[in-house]
């Protein structure tokens, strides 16, 4: 299901974009963002900002109260849900906590990467038998995770789960990857390796790689572009060379005042999605 | 503390608790009236002796080797009767429990509502499983007794359709009530309603709704001997002849190998839930 091919190359844009709150408070409010291919970019700012919601918009999970989206050269909102669907094929919204069917074995937690190339015939013989096992092992063995192929994800640690989620992108023939905090469960070592397996693949396959990050000095070390996003707007969107220790501070400063004028509810659709986040 | 108060300490609930108490044994009461419930009649001597001919009759049990033979045979057919009726009931729930639950509708991802056909969809087959189920096995039964004769065939399809409709039913509940993040996850990223299904709410529900089926076939075993009264074939078929000959002891033997089969079941469930989890 690859897009017909276009002028420019596809491209993927937020133009005053709003998402609202049950309350009807923003939880974005005028966001104004472009990615161009095979672009890297670090979302970073305090909890509650909006940067799940920012991804979520992305990812055509919600649908915003206003603005216009484009994703990958395509307007999801104008589209039939038929096609709105096949367009989802095309990208990849990990979010923070992974979510494993505890019962489920790796191999095939890895393998539901392979779904939307796959019929629903070719799925469920799949767990019959496990269908490309081989692409479940490469992508496990980057994160050194290779002997957990055929183990439950019940036997996991948090931060095996992580990775085994991450290794799940690595199987997918996604062109737009968002990742919400994919590296939280991890220690700053296997934190840093991680993300750098995640680079590596994104610009192998140029793919457009959003990561939304606690670890500011993690960002900084890994993004040639960082967003900064507090109070559902975009504070800054600079290369990070000028991306200064006031800018930060002003970022996460004063916290308790912005996070009393936006209480962190979830935005509306998210609310009903997602009960046990 | 108010130890030498004039009045004591008073419970604020207590008011409630005693208002509900009262009208709870208020509708009672014309319940039992209605009914024409009088333990006393039991009491009668009348009554107590015809009881005490009937149990008294049926020690010892039967334990003619023909007879034996004859229960062993009857109730492998009771058992193959409630097997094949639960395996039709599952191919009735299961497709009916797909197309109706709302944790896989992808027109729900943005928007938070299922879109307007499927939600008439989803509410039809909800109706259908209502119908299904609300007309007793025992019903339907005599219904297929007229239509195909006396035998095993018109208690497998009576057990069928009932169990069909609970089943779907209970289905439906125990995929909506389960974390279903990973099917939401998988739907976002592409994947296919069935996809979604055997890659994620299966394996999370797939414990409940196993004992669910197995507590349900135990329950077709008893409802096979039920259904047996009027002429559909299994242990009950041979119990009611042995009640009309007014033979005891062959009917404790029976009743007997009615405890040993839902004994089995249990095990069986125990089993599989031990397997599975």
């Amino acid at each position: 299901m690859r897009a017909s091919p276009l002028q420019e190359p596809p491209q993927t844009a937020l133009s005053g974009v709003r998402v609202s709150y049950v309350t009807g408070a923003p939880a974005l409010d005028g966001v104004t963002l472009s990615f161009a291919p095979g672009e890297q970019i670090a979302v970073i700012g305090p909890s509650g900002a909006g940067k799940s919601t920012l991804l979520a918009t992305l990812a055509c999970a919600l649908r915003p109260a206003a603005g216009s989206v484009r994703v990958l050269g395509i307007d999801p909102w104008s589209l039939p849900t038929a096609q709105l669907h096949a367009l989802r094929r095309r990208l990849f919204l990990a979010p923070q906590l992974p979510p494993l069917p505890p019962r489920q074995r790796v191999v095939h937690a890895v393998l539901a990467g392979r779904l939307p190339q796959w019929s629903a015939w070719r799925a469920l013989r799949s767990l019959v038998y496990p269908q490309d096992a081989e692409i479940a092992r490469a992508a496990l063995e980057r994160f050194h995770l290779e002997d957990k192929l055929f183990l439950r994800c019940d036997k996991l640690s948090g931060g095996e789960r992580q990775r085994v989620a991450l290794a799940r992108l690595l199987a997918s023939d996604a062109e737009l990857l968002l990742l919400d905090e994919p590296v939280s469960s991890l220690d700053p070592a296997l934190a840093l390796n991680a993300l750098e397996v995640l680079q590596a693949e994104a610009a192998a396959r140029r793919a457009t790689l959003v990561v939304s990050l606690h670890a500011v000095d993690l960002a900084l070390a890994q993004f040639p572009r960082m967003i900064g996003v507090r109070a559902g707007q975009v504070v800054f969107d600079l290369p990070r060379a000028e991306v200064s220790d006031q800018r930060l501070a002003d970022l996460y400063g004063a916290e308790l005042n912005a996070s009393v004028q936006t209480l962190p509810e979830e935005p509306t659709a998210v609310l009903k999605l997602s009960r046990c986040t | 503390m108010h130890l030498a108060g004039d009045h004591k300490l008073r419970d604020p609930a207590w008011h409630g608790r005693v208002t509900a108490a009262v009208v709870f044994i208020a509708l009672l009461f014309p319940a039992g009236y209605l009914t024409e419930f009088n333990p006393a009649t039991l009491w009668g001597d009348a009554s107590l002796n015809a009881l005490g001919q009937f149990l008294g009759s049926f020690f010892p049990p039967e334990t003619a080797p023909d007879f034996l033979r004859l229960v062993i045979e009857a109730a492998w057919k009771t058992v193959a009767i409630a097997t094949v009726g639960n395996a039709i009931a599952i191919a009735i729930a299961l497709p009916a429990a797909l197309a109706a639950t709302r944790i896989l509708s992808i027109s729900r991802i943005a928007t938070g509502r299922m879109a307007a056909l499927p939600a008439v969809i989803r509410t039809a087959i909800r109706w259908l499983l209502i119908f299904l189920r609300s007309i007793p096995e025992i019903v339907w039964a005599m219904i297929f007794v007229r239509a195909v004769g006396l035998g095993d065939t018109a208690g497998v399809m009576a057990i069928g359709i009932t169990y069909g409709g609970m089943l779907g039913k209970v289905y439906i509940e125990i995929l909506e009530s389960a974390d279903n993040q990973a099917a939401t996850v998988l739907l976002q990223n592409g994947a296919g309603r069935l996809q979604a299904f055997w890659y994620a709410a299966l394996p999370v529900s797939l414990p409940e709704l196993t004992s669910y089926t197995i507590y349900r076939w135990e329950c077709a075993i008893r409802a096979s001997v039920v259904m047996g009264f009027v002429g559909a074939g299994g242990l009950g078929q041979q119990m009611e002849l042995s009640m009309k000959m007014l033979a005891g002891a062959e009917v404790l033997t029976m009743l007997l190998m009615f405890v040993a089969l839902v004994w089995i079941a249990d095990l069986v469930s125990a089993l599989l839930r031990k397997v599975l989890s």
